[in-house]
């Protein structure tokens, strides 16, 4: 059905006619005529299926998913290939767990106690940051101990650690050639919305026939989520180095690769590193959906809390998982840091002694580690200390408030924004005709963007009509532009504040690693009780999980503003609002970009989560695929409904970003 | 600068030379490894994987027959935290021996056990379970009639929420379990609407919330679940099951049948004939006895293991019963 409404694309981005176009007013026409059409045949065409109902599609997909299954023993692809693959990673898996986790090497405890990691990762910080970071690295470590949760810390530490390293291995140099290679950045980037979007609950029970139930199933289940980012964000810290330090390269007559390890890699360190802190984080919201398939870890704890509803449980375990991230994010980030002084720094004070240091600390650290090797007081964390429970008790108190004396409150709140917003939202979007909808997307993609947006809009709203989920897709569509608005909204406000201010950045940052990898099951339980099962909460959680990537890639890109442009602003007299909307803002263009695309693809990877607290739709679909097996196929078209949701509002938003931003201000390529 | 120098040097040199000493000494005393010397024999069982899905009901099972497992056969019992699909996929790939509470699931046994006969049953638990729309209790003694499908309509206006689009609310939640309430609310014709909460713990809430706030619910819930220990649900009763009104799922007008909750095995595990296979063969016990050690793990919060030594230190003469007799 593509063929009515392409021709329209077309026609209105023909140049000509695109020039005598108003634009803002023939978007406003679109809308008054999807209205107006609206009004007069909603409700017809909206393909609805209901929630057990099949389409052809979704049956065929069953049938492979069980030939797969049937013939997994005699497949040379799964004896050869997948069985190789699983056995490397299993072996770096179980190595690590049985250096920091797990029984090993015939000893009734891992290799290293409690007191060498925290010594080793003490040493770690002030290696790579100072001693401050040092100090809070070892003292987040002993936290887990004092929890009660020193085990299951080390097991989620050692699968991120395996998924981290899988993802770096590959995802920086992938990055790296993406931001050298146009081509090439166009061709993995469909692939990285798609392992960033496709529901994990998709591939969840998949992977366990791959590669069985394991380590390394739950590893590779991580990586596929947690390697995205590298790759990106990495591309986008070559491409956004600045022109004139490249050209003179050139002039130089540098090779190609002295130009990339001389300029292009020092030069984007910084954005490199955000890139591998990001890849953490994905990683570490992973912990509780791998613990499905019985990934070891805090992850399993949160699971088995949330079955009996012990929301302070969860809530201490899921406090282990933000601190251990906060750790690594700062020890790395610490890392960059110093890479990057280092040359201003040259040979002073501190670079004289700190070579003594750093070896005096490490054999300390050695010490330690030969203590908790040989002693049992070193390697395992003495009990009895109630940290864990106080943690618990206090969650469960302020949750019983919550539910107690908020929710009536809340409860109203939520009742207002669904009738007031969401529901209209709704009905103009899975009340129309299918085709309506269809020709306003490929319309306004046409208007606000290009071609090859319309193009793309095109053949989404085709394969969404494919996968026979279009009415249960605009239902989740219109959720997840409500909450990306949302988030936009949070992102811009946040994020130039704390781009302005380091203090607020180092009160806020915190709270939003928090938000990013406290397991969302955890706050379900308490949104459940203040807005009751229902779309409103999916919104709530995708917004709380989403808002911190979008806050940190915008704070990132206003402190990226170049100190001399500021200055030379502030000296012409402007005003912090002017020098926010007509410097910092525009300039951090790029970012804010990058930050609605990550922004948007976050809320979507809560699609599913939304699934689970009352969203309906394609959430529902995915995780009633997950868990049984004659819904696995329409799961399987449910999560790929949801990647090309996020594709078709990406490059829409992308297309219409380029073109504003394409005035003679930009110095865009 | 000198002297901030020399006074970190000297910290470093005495924090150095301390822990050193103390290595040295050995003041810590036990060394890893002194006193585990025994404690892991295998035995003639070896190890034992048994599938935990994600209820507390199963969770019950597991624990007492992996701690009998454990403590009299002598086996090595490795628990594995899986959905119920992936547990069944398990059978296969001879990474799941056993599944200790299975709720019907006819289209997993037709394709594992009919099908790629990986898969075969270990009988009865004796542990029935039962499916059904349910009510607070607070509703059930403000409307007593509430209780009967016939007098839902009646109601439906109580039931109405943000999500349910000026009808009733009928709340369904974990997908895992089977459910025919959308064709059971058209076929009734009852002016309701299907939400999905999408998980136990919301449906749990739900109920929670309602019965403390005495506020209106009704939804999808089933029996034996530890939830009904701390808040007495009140079944609605539906058209009677009969044998077979259940066989066109679009046109089920009835309630749901009385599930026989059983175990799986996986074939290889069955054929070995081992004293693991044997003592899942015999567990059979009663709605009580789950409901108790449930309640032991879901509210006063002991472990699974804990649980199951209490129970089983409570019920030597059914235990007996279960081990392999040779």
């Amino acid at each position: 059905m593509t063929a009515t409404t392409t021709p329209a694309a077309a026609v209105s981005s023909r140049p000509g006619l695109r020039r005598r176009l108003n634009r803002p007013l023939a978007v406003g026409g679109v809308l008054a005529i999807w209205l107006v059409v609206w009004v007069l045949l909603r409700g017809r065409d909206t393909l609805d299926l209901s929630a057990a109902s099949l389409t052809p599609l979704h049956r065929w997909l069953n049938d492979v998913n069980d030939t797969v299954g049937a013939n997994r023993n005699s497949n040379p692809l799964f004896l050869y290939v997948f069985n190789e693959i699983r056995a490397v990673i299993d072996t770096l898996v179980v190595f690590i767990q049985g250096l920091i986790a797990q029984p090993s090497y015939g000893r009734p405890l891992p290799v290293l106690g409690w007191l060498g990691v925290v010594a080793i990762v003490a040493y770690a910080g002030w290696a790579f940051g100072n001693w401050r970071v040092a100090l809070l690295a070892a003292g987040g470590f002993v936290l887990f101990g004092l929890q009660g949760l020193w085990q299951e810390s080390m097991d989620t530490l050692a699968l991120t650690l395996s998924a981290v390293f899988v993802s770096l291995l590959f995802g920086i140099p992938l990055g790296i050639w993406a931001g050298l290679s146009d081509r090439f950045h166009r061709v993995i980037t469909p692939f990285l919305d798609f392992m960033q979007t496709m529901p994990t609950f998709v591939y969840l029970a998949p992977l366990t026939l791959l590669f069985m139930i394991g380590p390394a199933a739950a590893t590779i289940a991580t990586l596929i989520y947690a390697m995205p980012p590298a790759i990106r964000i990495t591309a986008h810290g070559i491409r956004s180095v600045p022109h004139p330090p490249l050209e003179a390269t050139d002039s130089l007559g540098a090779t190609r690769l002295q130009a990339l390890t001389k300029v292009l890699l020092p030069l984007s360190k910084r954005t490199i590193v955000l890139g591998v802190n990001q890849t953490i984080m994905a990683a570490l919201s992973m912990v509780t959906i791998a613990a499905l398939i019985d990934a070891p870890g805090l992850g399993k704890t949160v699971i088995k809390a949330l079955q009996t509803l012990d929301v302070g449980t969860a809530f201490n375990a899921g406090l282990a998982i933000v601190v251990m991230a906060i750790v690594l994010d700062r020890v790395t980030t610490a890392a960059s840091a110093r890479v990057q002084e280092r040359p201003d720094d040259g040979r002073g004070r501190g670079q004289r002694l700190r070579r003594p240091l750093t070896v005096a600390f490490g054999v300390v650290a050695l010490v330690c580690s030969y203590l908790s090797y040989t002693y049992l007081w070193a390697a395992e964390f003495p009990g009895g200390f109630e940290v864990g429970s106080y943690l618990s008790q206090a969650a469960t108190s302020v949750t019983t408030w919550a539910q107690d004396d908020l929710s009536g409150v809340t409860g109203a709140f939520k009742d207002v924004t669904t009738v007031a917003l969401l529901n209209p939202f709704q009905a103009l979007l899975a009340d129309s005709p299918w085709w309506l909808v269809g020709a306003v997307a490929v319309t306004l993609a046409a208007l606000l963007g290009n071609v090859r947006a319309a193009l793309t809009a095109a053949v989404c709203v085709a394969l969404l009509v494919a996968t026979g989920l279009w009415q249960d897709s605009m239902v989740t569509l219109a959720m997840t532009i409500v909450a990306t608005l949302l988030v936009m909204a949070l992102g811009i406000v946040v994020g130039v504040w704390m781009g302005r201010s380091s203090r607020a950045d180092r009160v806020i940052r915190p709270v939003l690693d928090a938000g990013q990898t406290m397991p969302a099951f955890v706050y379900l339980i308490p949104f459940l009780a203040l807005f009751s099962a229902s779309r409103f909460t999916a919104i709530f959680a995708g917004v709380v999980y989403a808002a911190p990537v979008a806050i940190k890639i915008v704070a990132d890109g206003v402190r990226g503003v170049p100190a001399t442009t500021v200055e030379a602003a502030t000296a012409a007299g402007s005003s912090s609002w002017q020098m926010i909307t007509k410097v910092q803002l525009p300039m951090a263009r790029q970012s804010l970009t990058l930050a609605a695309n990550q922004g948007l693809i976050y809320v979507l990877s809560m699609v599913v989560v939304g699934g689970l607290v009352g969203a309906g739709a394609l959430g529902y679909d995915v995780v009633a695929g997950f868990s049984q097996g004659q819904l696995y196929g329409k799961g399987l078209a449910a999560g790929a409904a949801i990647v090309l949701l996020g594709i078709m509002l990406d490059r829409i938003a992308r297309a219409a970003a380029d073109r504003s931003g394409s005035g003679p201000a930009s110095t865009h390529t | 600068m000198r002297r901030d120098t020399s006074w970190k040097m000297r910290l470093a040199a005495v924090s150095l030379t301390t822990v050193t000493a103390l290595a040295l000494t050995g003041c810590g005393g036990a060394k890893v490894g002194d006193s585990t010397a025994s404690g892991s024999g295998s035995g003639s069982c070896g190890t034992f994987n048994v599938a935990i899905n994600p209820w507390v009901g199963y969770e019950a099972n597991a624990a007492v027959i992996a701690y009998v497992a454990e403590t009299e056969l002598k086996c090595k019992v490795t628990k594995k935290d899986l959905k119920e699909e992936i547990a069944w996929q398990g059978f296969g790939t001879g990474e799941v021996d056993a599944i200790v509470e299975n709720w019907g699931h006819d289209d997993l046994k037709k394709k594992y056990i009919e099908d790629q006969k990986t898969a075969v049953s270990a009988g009865s638990t004796s542990v029935e379970g039962v499916i059904g729309w349910y009510v607070p209790p607070w509703m059930a003694a403000q409307y007593p009639d509430i209780t009967d499908s016939k007098n839902l309509n009646k109601y439906a206006s109580l039931f109405k929420t943000s999500e349910s689009g000026g009808k009733g609310q009928l709340l369904d939640g974990d997908p895992s379990f089977v459910t025919n309430d959308e064709a059971l609310v058209k076929n009734l014709g009852l002016n309701y609407k299907v939400v999905y909460a999408g998980s136990e713990p919301a449906l749990i809430q739900a109920f929670r919330q309602a019965e403390a706030k005495k506020t209106p619910l009704i939804g999808y819930f089933y029996d034996p679940q530890w939830f009904l220990s701390e808040v007495k649900l009140v079944k609605v009763n539906l058209p009677a099951y009969t044998a077979g009104c259940d066989a066109d799922a679009e046109k089920v007008a009835c309630d749901y049948p009385k599930y026989d909750l059983d175990k799986i095995v996986s074939k290889k595990f069955a054929d070995a004939n081992g004293p693991a296979y044997q003592l899942v063969k015999n567990f059979t016990w009663s709605n009580a006895d789950q409901n108790l050690v449930a309640k032991y793990i879901a509210q006063d919060k002991m472990s699974p293991e804990a649980a199951a030594k209490k129970w089983v230190e409570a019920n030597q003469d059914k235990v007996k019963a279960w081990l392999p007799k040779s």
